[in-house]
């Protein structure tokens, strides 16, 4: 496996923001996902929940809520807005203001005609969905109190609003309120306080659903107004609920951090008198659950934990496997960290600022498995803030520690670092060509001398740096024309090739001396995680969401005899079975035949020289190997060597001096930066 | 017949009662329990026992009410056998022989005639492989029915009865075992199954422990190891079946059971604590904490007004729906371990042993009632696991039941070990005993054995340490201790060659005190405290030591660890006898010359009776029961039985307790008693049951009142004045109410009858002189009288026709009180009414 000196990297304070709301697009398999601090994800529900795009947020900017139209997406916060998302570009298209004050509230109906927001001011607002944008069309009776909750029949001819203290119902052609429920305030001192109706779910059937502050969900018939079932599912607040496609299963998030799920199931078998019966109890979540969705076959429930849960419902799956496992997503699938390789500097990339990091250094050589004495602590040279609102979407450091850049939704910035022994300094470069105004992926040449950036229309814009600032090179256009955007860059150590991927699963490669495309590589079902190219082979290495890997050779534009081996072969099951993706592709210099790979929970390097391992091999076999004389371990041993020493991986980079760097962000600390989760009583305690 | 003489080894009083779930009749008036061989009728208002259902000839393993007719109940026995009852008559309607040992038994109202029986698989008993079968029970006239159509329902049934029960309206029947659950639906003759994973990675338990189907919905209620609920629902699919899982109990769930509407579901389990769940309304539940032992069944009565529960020590409590309870009924305490000995008061005829922790019980094996506790350690019991508290380990009795001695020690399994020793005296005015010394140092080791003098005179206790001394115990022996306090101090101690003496006991005029020092037997006198002798008959320790009772007190016999009974003469000092037998428990009776021994051997422990004065034994009885014989005792009849067969004899005074390692308390009975017993409860069939209606409260106290003035009196003398009230009373009672004629009529004939017992009194003056005498009598005199009454008011008829020379009775302080008042009582006004009779 060979032996690394690493740099065990637990300095990124990186703290993901927690979830406030989720959409589900069942048509497109997309589930989006609205964070705390204004940012909007897009995951592939169906390609083991990759996250696809990252639409970036803005300071002051908080969304309430989310909703597709159709395979547009529209949010709406409290700052009064609406917005809908450009997702192909991945940024904001549009902002609207409703004019109701603080926006609670905002759902679409399943004609795809119409968007209500529910406002602080009492006003249901409809918006007609036309081809480019919203067009307010009018208000529905104004209520004394805010609208907190907001869900439309599937018809589309009523709507209910969940208020404070009670749950109201609208006739959408008329505007005005059909019933008026009162929900109940808790016994005792929060009789007080009133009940708030975080939730409301209108089903087909005239059966409205809610879920209020007590800790109820209630179930209400809308003919006659009238309570028809109430459940007590929680000491405190119900915060979200959502029902399955056909409305037999219903999910509902608590501040306990459970997730309830009810079921519409027959009382008497084999009549038909089906009633809403309290079944499971999922419990996967420290803190208060913002949103859950049911999707086809899972329970999808994200919260102020900041992870996003799914729960394979095993009743609604037919064959069980690795994509239909319990999946908690805790971080992007995107790189934050990188690394200068060459001068051993790390950047940080924070929502709002830049982090440039020195890695310390140690002493000497110690027995495998030591830590060895740090001379030299890391020290960290430059915080770097964002001009204006907008948070960083991508960030890049040069090879030799000379660059900085990084890109908002509205502008980039080029900086260059003098750092002469402990006097950092800074520069900006100012005059930038016109076509660096905004980027969807940034990298570096291995050289330093160019920088790719990857723009609209999956266009690669090439700028060379100098001394004296930079110039604009020229323009790489895929053959296909795609307009999705790229999010993943890499290029060749030789400064030859340059490959970049887009959100199509598409993979082109570019000769950067005749600054053409290439080739592209076939199109496979799965987006790619991860690649790299290797140095001396100049083979582009693809790492994809589904964990299947892939080598092409560039040179020769085909796959080469070991990806195909490969892919003949099939890899492991417990491989396969890995719930995370990997994140990066690296090569040993040393030995040419060695990839590095890694996921969040693992590192691993795959020997190109060795067998594969069949499934009835023992995979994790370091163990064993140990326990063995030389020439037993060559007949045990496979390509996987799998090291889960390090875990909550962030990035791990190979620097130049032979040194792994693996920035670890341990989970017991991010949850103790959260804030207190809501008291419970546990038993013995 | 050959039947008649054999003695058979049958479990009757002091059993189980929990071992099954009980079950409530229809009108809630009775509640029926499996007890050993036989079914025990209680009644739900006063727990008294009413009687018993006897007829099975083993553990009775299974009782369900009959769904056809609710006054008839099913049940089954290890015998092979079902029978069906009338239990309010106490009649045996039928009995289907199967002919298969049953475990549990099973009904449903959809499924007439038909009974599902637990039966073990034929081919592998020990693995504990059960099978469901449905018997269908063929209709015939007669008594004894074979039951032959068996129809297997499944062999995958878990021995736990708790884990089978019927779906609503009888069509489908859930079943458990392990972590699977089964559901059979009768129509469709199809199983579905559903399995839970051993552990989750909580490290839960998922193993179900009890199962109960909610009458009115498809819903399945399953108890867990780890003490979760499960409801589950949609189990005709084998994928979108779904359960939901409640979690209150922290260890397993022991019963789960559905109210009748289905309303409620009640669960209880270690924590002793009845757990109520609104079915339908999540976590909503209700509590009735602190009842005592751990919970082992639940059940409801069909109008779901009261529940029972049945107590891991034995006990039976009736819950009113309001969760309140309102009757507890005990049976014989047996907890992990019987450390004392078993005893016999010798005031009470009551069985002794270790009851609560650190309590003696006092358990009435003839009325098979817990009469009461006697707290001995006197410290609050701490309920946790792996702590070290005191408990009774010895007690003994003096001959007349004055005193009682305890020794109580904690510290058994650590080095220190703490122990006292107590002496207790019985008091007549509290009638129980009262704590008179405590002494805490009485040996430097632990107390080994003990045992009191037989003498009438003085009492005198003998305690045996493992620190190589007896020691013997005086009463008020000590000049230091004030006069008229009587403190119990050492008199005497005696060693023998610092050897530890492991049993001691006296002779039964207790002139000789017998003391084994390992592989030497010593004998003293206690008057002198000098060494008479010393016997020995190695090699072997002596493991028990006993002298010879009435006509055989002349010989002492001892068993050895090495396999060795020995009986030595003591006029002789010479070893009369001796025979290769392993003991493991001796024990003599002490109203006769027999004793009785029990040996160990192969698995299987035999019982040789025999006299000291021959080596032949007097019965044997091979295979008494397949475990280890641990405790026995010789309780001495109320009547004895004139049985002239040889091999029943030694029964006729005394009947034979024993207490085996898996704390079954076991007799022995003879076919004339059985006999008798039957005939008995044929005459039981007494109104036990009239409702306590105002009326019945009036009359039937008057009734008493008359019987308890009758029946001391004599009956020739009696019986012309005592016709005219029951008469008058039955006629009230049987008449139809529209033919009675008008009630002030019936007034004075009513009023006429309550006169009769005082003009009875009048009528013998020289009885009421008789007893103003009694009133000067003692306390003991009454106490006395008193136990008599409880007996007359069940041999009263017996007595009625009995002979004519019975001794004139004598009336007690009460009732003497009462004659008195109503002789007082000015009657003038009813004169008027007496003579207006028409």
């Amino acid at each position: 496996m060979g032996e690394f000196k690493v740099h065990r990297v637990r300095f990124f304070d990186y703290m993901p923001s927690g979830i406030r709301a989720l959409a589900f697009n069942r048509d497109t398999e997309r589930m989006a996902v609205a964070r705390m601090d204004g940012s909007v994800e897009i995951f592939h529900c169906s390609d083991r929940f990759f996250q696809e795009k990252i639409i970036p947020g803005r300071e002051q900017c908080g969304i309430e809520g989310l909703s597709w139209v159709g395979e547009r997406l529209f949010s709406a916060g409290l700052n009064g807005g609406i917005t809908e998302y450009d997702l192909t570009n991945q940024k904001v298209k549009y902002t609207i203001d409703a004019y109701g004050g603080p926006i609670w509230t905002i759902t679409g109906n399943q004609q795809g005609t119409h968007l209500a927001v529910g406002c602080e001011d009492g006003t249901v607002k409809l918006f007609e969905v036309n081809e480019d944008k919203i067009q307010f069309e009018r208000n529905l009776d104004r209520q004394k109190s805010r609208i907190v909750s907001l869900s439309w029949h599937p018809s589309g001819s009523k709507i209910a609003a969940g208020m404070m203290d009670m749950i109201q119902i609208f006739n959408v052609e008329t505007g005005h309120s059909i019933h008026r429920m009162l929900a109940d305030r808790g016994v005792g001192t929060s009789r007080s306080k009133e009940c708030v109706v975080w939730s409301v779910v209108y089903l087909s059937d005239g059966t409205i659903v809610s879920g209020d502050s007590v800790g109820m969900v209630k179930l209400w018939d809308d003919q006659t107004g009238t309570l028809i079932k109430s459940h007590n599912v929680t000491k405190c607040d119900v915060l979200a609920l959502s029902v399955s496609q056909n409305e037999d299963s219903l999910v509902a998030g608590t501040s306990e951090g459970t997730v309830v799920q009810f079921q519409f199931v027959s009382m008497v078998l084999g009549k038909d008198d089906n009633e809403w019966v309290r079944t499971r109890t999922f419990k996967n979540h420290t803190h208060d659950i913002r949103a859950v969705a049911e999707i086809t076959t899972a329970v999808v429930s994200g919260g102020m934990d900041a992870q996003l849960v799914v729960k394979p419902l095993l009743d609604k799956i037919e064959v069980r496997s690795a994509a239909s496992a319990l999946r908690k997503i805790h971080f992007p699938h995107r790189r934050l960290v990188f690394c200068a390789r060459k001068s051993g500097l790390m950047l940080f990339q924070y929502p709002g600022h830049l982090e440039l990091w020195r890695l310390g250094e140690s002493e000497g050589k110690g027995i495998p498995g030591s830590s060895l004495f740090v001379k030299r602590n890391p020290e960290k040279l430059l915080h770097l803030k964002v001009k204006g609102e907008d948070h960083i979407r991508c960030s890049a450091v040069s090879p030799c520690g000379e660059w900085i850049v990084y890109s908002t939704a509205s502008s980039l910035r080029l900086y260059r670092l003098h750092c002469d022994n402990n006097n950092v300094s800074i520069t900006k470069i100012s005059k930038l060509p016109k076509v660096l105004s905004s980027a969807n992926q940034l990298c570096f040449s291995s050289d330093s001398s160019h920088l790719f950036s990857a723009s609209t229309q999956s266009s690669v814009h090439i700028v060379s740096l100098s001394q004296s600032g930079c110039k604009f090179v020229g323009t790489l256009k895929p053959k296909s024309g795609s307009h999705q955007a790229i999010h993943l860059l890499a290029a060749s150590e030789d400064g030859e090739w340059l490959a970049s991927a887009n959100s199509d699963h598409e993979v082109h490669i570019y000769n950067l001396q005749t600054r053409k495309a290439h080739c592209t590589v076939p199109v496979y079902s799965s987006a790619v995680t991860a690649m790299g190219i290797h140095a001396t082979t100049n083979c582009l290495f693809m790492m994809y969401a589904d964990q299947q890997m892939c080598e092409y050779s560039i040179e020769q534009k085909q796959y080469t005899d070991w990806s195909r081996t490969v892919q003949r072969k099939g890899l492991h099951r417990l491989w396969m079975e890995r719930d995370t993706p990997c994140l990066n592709v690296m090569f040993n210099p040393q030995n040419p035949s060695h990839v590095i790979l890694h996921d969040t929970y693992m590192l691993c390097i795959i020997d190109q020289s060795l067998p594969l391992p069949d499934d009835k091999t023992q995979f994790y076999n370091q163990l064993t190997l140990k326990s063995l004389t030389e020439e037993q371990r060559k007949s045990h041993s496979h390509a996987f060597k799998v090291c889960k020493t390090f875990k909550d991986i962030l990035c791990v980079e190979l620097i130049s001096d032979q040194s792994l760097v693996v920035v670890e962000r341990p989970l017991e600390d991010v949850a103790t930066q959260l804030p207190a989760p809501i008291k419970q009583k546990k038993f013995a305690t | 017949m050959v039947e008649q003489s054999e003695v058979r080894v049958v479990r009757c009083g002091g059993s189980k009662i929990n071992l099954r779930p009980p079950i409530i009749s229809t009108d809630s008036r009775f509640v029926l329990c499996a007890s050993g061989d036989s079914v025990k009728v209680y009644s739900t208002r006063t727990e008294e026992w009413l009687h018993s259902l006897q007829g099975h000839t083993n553990q009775v393993t299974g009782i369900t009410l009959n769904p056809a007719n609710h006054l008839q109940v099913y049940s089954c026995s290890a015998d092979g056998t079902v029978k069906l009852w009338d239990f309010i008559d106490g009649i045996l309607i039928k009995t289907f022989i199967i002919g298969y040992p049953l475990f549990a038994i099973y009904v449903s109202e959809k499924h007439d005639g038909i009974v599902f029986l637990h039966i073990a698989m034929d081919t592998d008993s020990k693995n504990e492989c059960f099978q469901l079968v449905a018997v269908h029970l063929p209709k015939s006239a007669e008594q004894e029915v074979e039951a032959k159509e068996l129809s297997a329902v499944s062999s995958r049934i878990s021995p736990n009865p708790s884990c089978t029960a019927f779906g609503r309206e009888g069509q489908y029947i859930a079943f458990a075992r392990h972590l699977q659950l089964n559901v059979y639906f009768f129509r469709k003759q199809k199983t579905y199954s559903f399995s839970l994973k051993a552990t989750d990675k909580k490290g839960a338990k998922n193993a179900f422990t009890c199962i109960a189907c909610h009458p009115a919905d498809d819903c399945i209620a399953t108890g867990h190891e780890d003490g979760k609920i499960r409801l589950w629902r949609n189990f005709i699919h084998t994928k979108e079946y779904t359960y939901s899982t409640q979690h209150w109990h922290h260890n397993a769930v022991n019963t789960v059971c559905f109210t009748p509407e289905g309303t409620n579901l009640l669960s209880g389990g270690i924590e002793s604590v009845l757990v109520q769940w609104q079915y339908g309304a999540g976590n909503r539940k209700e509590f009735l904490p602190r009842l005592g032992g751990s919970i082992l069944h639940v059940s409801t009565s069909s109008d779901g007004q009261l529940f029972c529960t049945s107590h891991s020590d034995n006990k039976i409590t009736v819950i009113e729906s309001s969760f309140k309870v309102c009757g507890v009924i005990q049976g014989l305490v047996k907890g992990d371990a019987v450390l004392t000995d078993l005893m016999i008061d010798p005031r009470s005829k009551a069985l002794v042993l270790n009851g609560k922790p650190g309590h003696l019980q006092f358990y009435s094996l003839l009325r098979d009632k817990h009469l009461y506790n006697l707290d001995i350690v006197q410290q609050e019991y701490i309920y946790e696991a792996g702590l070290d508290q005191f408990e009774v380990v010895k007690a003994a009795f003096d001959i007349k039941g004055y005193w009682l001695a305890t020794v109580e020690e904690r510290g058994q399994k650590s080095s220190d070990l703490e122990f006292s020793l107590k002496l207790w005296a019985y008091d007549e005015r509290t009638q129980s005993f009262v704590l008179n010394t405590t002494i805490t140092a009485a040996h430097t080791d632990r107390i080994m054995s003990m045992c009191f003098s037989s003498s009438e005179e003085t009492t005198m206790l003998v305690t045996t340490a493992e620190d190589g001394q007896f020691k013997a115990w005086c009463q008020g022996a000590d000049a230091d201790t004030q006069q008229d306090q009587n403190f119990w101090s050492c008199d005497f101690v005696g060693s023998y060659h610092n050897l530890k003496p492991t049993n001691c006991s006296f002779s039964a005029d207790s002139s000789l005190l017998a003391v084994s020092f390992q592989e030497v037997i010593t004998i003293w006198s206690p008057d002198t405290w000098e060494l008479l002798t010393t016997l020995c008959q190695p090699p072997g320790v002596v493991r028990d030591l006993c002298f010879g009772q009435l006509s055989c007190s002349k010989y002492l016999i001892a068993t050895t660890t090495r396999n060795l009974l020995c009986c030595w003469n003591l006029l002789t000092c010479a070893l009369e006898w001796s025979t290769s037998v392993e003991v493991s428990k001796l024990q003599p009776d002490p109203l006769s010359e027999n004793v009785a021994a029990f040996s160990y051997q192969s698995k299987h422990t035999d019982l040789f009776v025999f006299k000291p004065n021959e080596p032949r034994p007097l019965f044997t009885h091979k295979n008494v029961c397949s475990e280890k014989m641990h405790r026995a005792v010789f309780v001495p009849r109320e009547e004895p039985l004139n049985n002239c067969d040889e091999s029943s004899q030694w029964l006729n005074r005394s009947q034979l307790y024993f207490l085996t390692q898996n704390m079954d308390l076991l007799t022995f009975s003879t076919a004339t008693e059985e006999d008798r017993m039957l005939s008995s409860s044929k005459r039981l069939v007494i109104d036990d049951s009239v409702a306590v209606t105002p009326f019945y409260l009036l009359l039937g106290k008057h009734r008493q009142q008359q019987q308890k003035l009758n029946t001391p009196s004599h009956p020739a003398a009696d019986k012309p004045q005592q016709p005219q009230g029951s008469v008058t009373i039955t006629e009230l009672l049987h008449t139809p109410a529209h033919v009675l004629p008008a009630a002030s009529v019936l007034c004075s004939m009513f009023v006429s009858s309550l006169l009769i017992s005082n003009t009875g009194v009048r009528q013998d003056p020289l009885r009421e002189m008789e007893s103003s005498e009694q009133e000067m009598n003692s306390e003991k005199e009454e106490e006395h009288s008193e136990e008599e009454m409880e007996a007359c008011d069940s041999q009263q008829e017996l007595r009625a026709q009995g002979s004519v020379d019975e001794v004139t009775p004598k009336l007690s302080k009460a009732q003497e009180r009462e004659l008195k008042r109503v002789r007082k009582t000015d009657f003038s006004w009813m004169a008027g009414l007496i003579d207006s009779k028409p």
